[in-house]
C-alpha cells in the first residue's frame, strides 16, 4: 500500500514557465534568503568570524555562495535556452539577489529621518539592522556607492555562477572542490587547531592558521592542493580505476583491505590525537547511534512508531545510578526502595556489575511499555507512545519517586567504570567504551535483522493481519521488538550515566526521542549504516557548529527539510527501500514512455 | 471424515448480530463454497474460523479439535491457512521473500524447498518474477502469489476469501483453475465468493448465506440449476 502512494506521487504534471519568470523566481529566492539572514542577525554574527583572516568573513562567503548559487541554478533551470540567453538570465537573477543588499543599505541608511520620520526606528522591530551591519554592507564607503557595488556585484556573481555551471567537468569540479575545501577548513579552523596541539606541528599549524581564522597563504595552499587532487581524480580517475581493476583479484583484495585497515586505524587514533572535545562529540554520536539502532528495530524492522523512546534511555541511566551509588545518601523508606536497600546495604555495585541489570531493566521496561499499546496501530501509536514516554519522565521528577530517584535533583556521584584497574574517566576513554559497545550492538542488531525474529518483524511491518495469518505470534513479536530495542537504549543510558557521573531528569526530554527518530529517518529507515551516518549528520555536525549558538539549529532544520526533498529514502537506504525506489523509477520511466507514445 | 465442522455459531459486532446460527461442515478433499451477497456474513464466517473474531455461541472444530482457545497465529501449524480478501501480499518484499514468508512456521528446509518448487510449477509466472517487488505485479499475479504463499504454509485446509475480486474474467478463470489444481494435491478448500457462478462450477457443495443465516444448501451441481439462485445471483 505504501508502494502505491509512492508511485502515485510521480504522476504530477510539469508546469511550463517562461524563462524570464524562472530567472526572476530564482533571483527572488536569493533575495529572500539574503534579507532573511540579515534580519535574523545571522550575518551580524557571521561578519565577525573570518574564513580567511583579514580578507573574507563567513558573512561574505554566505553572500557569495547565495549569489553564485542563484546564477548556477538559473542556468540549470533554463536548459532549453541558448547559452547566451542563459548567461543573461543568470545575470538577471544575480542582479535581483544583489538588490537585497542594496535595499538593506538604503533602508538602514535612511531608517532614521528621511523616509520614516524622526521618531521611527527600524531597530525597534529588527534589532539586527545595526550601524555595524551598515558599515559591513557598505565596505566603509558612502552608502550611495555601496548600493551601486551590490548591484554590479550581483550581476558579476550571477555570471560567475553561470560560468561555473558551463565549465567542463575537468575544471568545474576542482574549482568548486577547492573553494569548498577552503571554506570548510576556514569554518572549522578553530577545531582543527585544537586537534593540532603538538609542538612538532607548531610551524605547520602557524603557516595555515591564526586563532582568527585561516591565513591567506594557508587558504591558497589548501585551494591549490585540493584543485590539483580533484583535477587529477576527474581527469585520470577512470584510468586509475581501470588500472586497479586490471590488477589480479588477490592484489585488489589486499589493496582494499589495506585501505580499510588504514581508515580504521586512523579513526581509532583520531580522538586520542585530536583531544577531548572531539572525543566528547564522537562519544555523543556513538550514544545516539546506539539508541538509533534500538529504535531502528522498533520502527525500521517491526514498523512500530515510538515517540517515547527516551524512556528506555532513562531507565538504563537511572538503573546504573541506583545500583552504583551508595544507598546511605538516599533517604529511602517506601516499599520497593527499602527492600532494595536491604539487598545492597553493605555495598553498591560497580558499573560493570550494574550494566546487565540496567539492560535487563530496560528490557522489562520495553515489554511493559509495549503491553498497553499492543492493539494500537500507525499514527495512533506515535501519540500513545509519546504519552507513555512523558509518563516516565513525570514519574521520575515526581515527589513520590523522589526519595529513590532524587527528584529534580537527580542522582550524583555515580562512579566511573573500571576495567583491570583502568578507569574510564575522560571523554576519550569513554569514547572507546562507546565505540566497542556500538560495534557489539551493531553485530547483534545485524544478527537480529537476519534472524527468524527479524523476518517476523518484517512481516508485521508490512501487514499485521497477514503476518498473523501466516503464523506470526503478534504479541510476542511486538513485545520483543519493544524490549530488545529498549536494551540498546538502556546500554546507551548506562554509558551516559558514567559519562556525566550524575543524572538529572531534565536530561531525558522528549527532544531526545525526536532526535533519534530524525536521525534514523535521515540515515535511512531500516538501515544499520544509515543509523551511524544519520547520527554523524544530526548529532555530530551541530556539536561541531556549537560556536554559532542557536543558529546551528537553523542549519539543522534546513538540512532536515532539504534531505527529505532530495533523498527521501535517507543517506544510506536499506536494501528493501532501495529496491522500492528502483521499481518506482522503472514505473516512472514506463509512464513517461507511454505518455510520449500517446503524443506521437 | 469432516475436516472442518462449524456448529451453530453466533457472531456479533458489538450489539449487532452478524451471524445467527450457522452450521456446516467440509469433508476432506472437497471444495465447499459459501456464496451470498455483500454483507451476508461470508467473510465474518471465515474470520470466526480463523480466530480473528470469537463466536459468542457455537463451536468451530478442525480435525475434531475445538478452536475456541486457539490464537490466530496458532492455526497455521494446525493446517488451517487463510488467503485474505484483497490479496494482501507484502508489496514491498520480493516475490521470493513473500513465498518464504509463507513457510514462516515451518522448520524442515527440504520440505520447504519442495513446496516452493511445487508452487513455482503451479504458477510459472511467479518463477519469472521471483526477484521482482511484489507490489509491481498485476492483480492476477498478486492473487497467484497470495495463494502460493498460502501453499508454502503446507495447509490441510485453505480458506479462500473472494479470490475473484477485482480481476478480469480471463484471470478469474486462471485463478479458479489453480484452485482446482490445489485441490488435486490433496488440500481441502473452503471458498467464499460473491461470484456464485464460477464458484459453484468448481465446488462440490455449496451454502448460500443470507443476512447471517444459511438460506440454501446442497451439492453445487444442484444449486447451479436452482431457480431461486439463478434469479438472485446468476442473473
Amino acid at each position: 500500500m505504501a508502494f502505491d502512494v509512492v508511485a502515485s506521487t510521480f504522476q504530477h504534471k510539469a508546469i511550463t514557465k517562461t524563462a524570464p519568470r524562472r530567472a526572476i523566481e530564482v533571483g527572488l529566492m536569493g533575495f529572500g534568503l539574503m534579507i532573511y539572514f540579515n534580519l535574523v542577525g545571522l550575518i551580524g554574527q557571521f561578519m565577525e568570524r573570518f574564513i580567511i583572516e583579514g580578507l573574507a568573513t563567513l558573512a561574505h562567503t554566505v553572500f557569495l555562495g547565495i549569489a553564485i548559487g542563484v546564477g548556477g541554478l538559473t542556468s540549470h533551470r533554463l536548459l532549453n535556452e541558448t547559452v547566451t540567453r542563459r548567461y543573461l538570465y543568470s545575470a538577471l537573477a544575480g542582479l535581483i539577489s544583489g538588490c537585497s543588499l542594496a535595499v538593506l543599505v538604503f533602508v538602514i541608511d535612511h531608517a532614521q529621518g528621511a523616509i520614516f520620520g524622526a521618531e521611527f526606528d527600524v531597530r525597534f522591530m529588527f534589532v539586527a539592522l545595526s550601524p555595524k551591519l551598515l558599515d559591513f554592507l557598505t565596505f566603509g564607503t558612502a552608502p550611495e556607492n555601496a548600493v551601486f557595488y551590490h548591484l554590479i556585484g550581483g550581476v558579476v556573481l550571477g555570471l560567475f555562477g553561470a560560468l561555473l555551471y558551463h565549465l567542463p567537468n575537468v575544471l568545474r569540479r576542482p574549482l568548486i572542490g577547492g573553494l569548498a575545501a577552503v571554506w570548510f577548513i576556514g569554518l572549522f579552523s578553530e577545531l582543527i587547531q585544537l586537534a593540532m596541539q603538538f609542538e612538532v606541528v607548531d610551524d605547520f599549524r602557524n603557516f595555515f592558521f591564526t586563532w582568527e581564522g585561516q591565513t591567506e597563504q594557508g587558504a591558497v595552499t589548501v585551494f591549490v592542493i585540493t584543485f590539483a587532487i580533484m583535477a587529477f581524480v576527474t581527469h585520470r580517475g577512470d584510468a586509475v580505476m581501470t588500472g586497479f581493476r586490471a590488477m589480479p583479484s588477490s592484489g585488489q583484495k589486499s589493496a582494499r583491505y589495506a585501505l580499510y585497515l588504514l581508515a580504521v586505524v586512523l579513526f581509532l587514533l583520531f580522538p586520542m590525537a585530536a583531544g577531548s572535545f572531539f572525543g566528547q562529540v564522537l562519544m555523543l554520536v556513538g550514544l545516539y547511534a546506539l539508541m538509533g539502532m534500538g529504535l531502528n528495530i522498533e520502527i525500521g524492522l517491526a514498523g512500530l512508531l515510538d515517540m517515547g523512546f527516551v524512556a528506555f534511555f532513562a531507565t538504563g541511566a537511572y538503573t546504573i545510578a541506583l545500583f552504583t551509588t551508595s544507598t546511605e545518601d538516599v533517604a529511602c523508606v517506601t516499599p520497593p526502595c527499602d527492600y532494595l536497600i536491604q539487598i545492597f546495604d553493605d555495598r553498591s555495585l560497580t558499573w560493570w556489575e550494574a550494566l546487565p541489570i540496567a539492560m535487563i531493566a530496560s528490557l522489562v521496561m520495553g515489554v511493559l511499555f509495549g503491553i498497553p499499546v499492543l492493539k494500537v496501530r500507525g499514527d495512533y501509536l506515535a501519540v500513545a507512545t509519546l504519552g507513555l514516554g512523558e509518563i516516565i519522565r513525570v514519574v521520575v521528577v515526581s515527589d513520590m519517586a523522589a526519595p529513590m530517584l532524587g527528584g529534580s535533583q537527580g542522582i550524583l556521584a555515580i562512579p566511573r567504570p573500571h576495567l583491570f584497574g583502568f578507569e574510564f574517566s575522560d571523554p576519550i576513554q569513554l569514547f572507546y567504551l562507546t565505540l566497542v559497545s556500538t560495534i557489539v550492538a551493531a553485530y547483534f542488531a545485524w544478527a537480529l535483522e537476519n534472524s527468524r525474529l527479524g523476518r517476523a518483524w518484517m512481516a508485521i511491518r508490512e501487514d499485521e493481519d497477514v503476518g498473523q495469518a501466516l503464523g506470526v505470534n503478534l504479541i510476542n513479536v511486538k513485545l520483543l521488538a519493544y524490549g530488545l530495542g529498549a536494551v540498546f537504549a538502556g546500554l546507551a543510558g548506562a554509558i551516559f550515566a558514567a559519562m556525566l557521573a550524575s543524572i538529572y531528569p531534565h536530561s531525558f526530554q522528549l527532544l531526545i526521542s525526536i532526535n533519534i527518530l530524525a536521525l534514523i529517518i535521515v540515515g535511512g529507515i531500516g538501515s544499520l549504516p544509515g543509523v551511524v551516518v544519520g547520527s554523524l549528520m544530526l548529532i555530530g555536525t551541530p556539536e561541531l557548529l556549537r560556536e554559532f549558538g542557536e543558529f546551528r539549529f537553523l542549519a539543522y532544520g534546513i538540512v532536515l527539510v532539504v534531505m527529505m526533498r532530495v533523498k527521501p529514502l535517507g543517506l544510506w537506504p536499506s536494501s528493501v527501500r532501495k529496491r522500492e525506489l528502483q521499481s518506482v523509477e522503472e514505473a516512472e520511466a514506463l509512464i513517461k514512455q507511454r505518455t510520449q507514445g500517446q503524443k506521437a | 471424515m469432516a475436516i472442518l465442522e462449524i456448529n451453530d455459531i453466533h457472531v456479533y459486532y458489538g450489539n449487532i448480530r452478524a451471524l445467527h446460527g450457522i452450521s456446516f461442515s467440509v469433508e476432506k478433499g472437497q471444495i465447499v463454497t459459501l456464496i451470498g451477497a455483500n454483507g451476508a456474513g461470508k467473510t465474518t464466517t471465515l474470520n470466526a474460523i480463523s480466530g480473528i473474531l470469537a463466536p459468542r455461541q457455537g463451536s468451530v472444530r478442525v480435525f475434531d479439535q475445538d478452536l475456541a482457545r486457539i490464537m490466530p497465529h496458532e492455526l497455521v501449524p494446525q493446517g488451517v491457512v487463510q488467503v485474505p480478501e484483497g490479496r494482501r501480499i507484502f508489496s514491498r518484499l520480493t516475490v521470493d521473500e513473500n513465498l518464504s514468508m509463507g513457510a514462516f512456521t515451518r522448520k524442515d528446509k527440504v520440505a520447504i524447498a519442495k513446496d516452493r518448487e511445487r508452487v513455482l510449477e503451479m504458477f510459472p509466472r511467479l518463477r519469472e518474477r521471483l526477484t521482482q517487488i511484489a507490489g509491481t505485479l498485476s492483480g492476477g499475479e498478486q492473487q497467484m502469489l497470495a495463494m502460493g504463499r498460502a501453499i508454502m504454509s503446507d495447509p490441510k485446509i485453505l480458506l479462500l476469501d473472494e479470490p475473484s475480486m477485482g480481476l478480469a474474467p480471463i484471470l478469474v478463470d486462471q485463478v479458479f483453475e489453480s484452485i482446482q489444481d490445489i485441490r488435486k494435491q490433496g488440500v481441502t478448500i473452503l471458498l467464499v465468493e460473491q461470484n456464485a457462478y464460477v464458484a459453484l462450477q468448481i465446488a462440490d457443495y455449496g451454502y448460500v448465506l443470507e443476512s447471517g443465516q444459511i438460506a440454501l444448501k446442497g451439492p453445487a451441481k444442484e444449486l447451479i440449476k436452482n431457480e431461486e439462485i439463478r434469479k438472485a445471483y446468476l442473473g
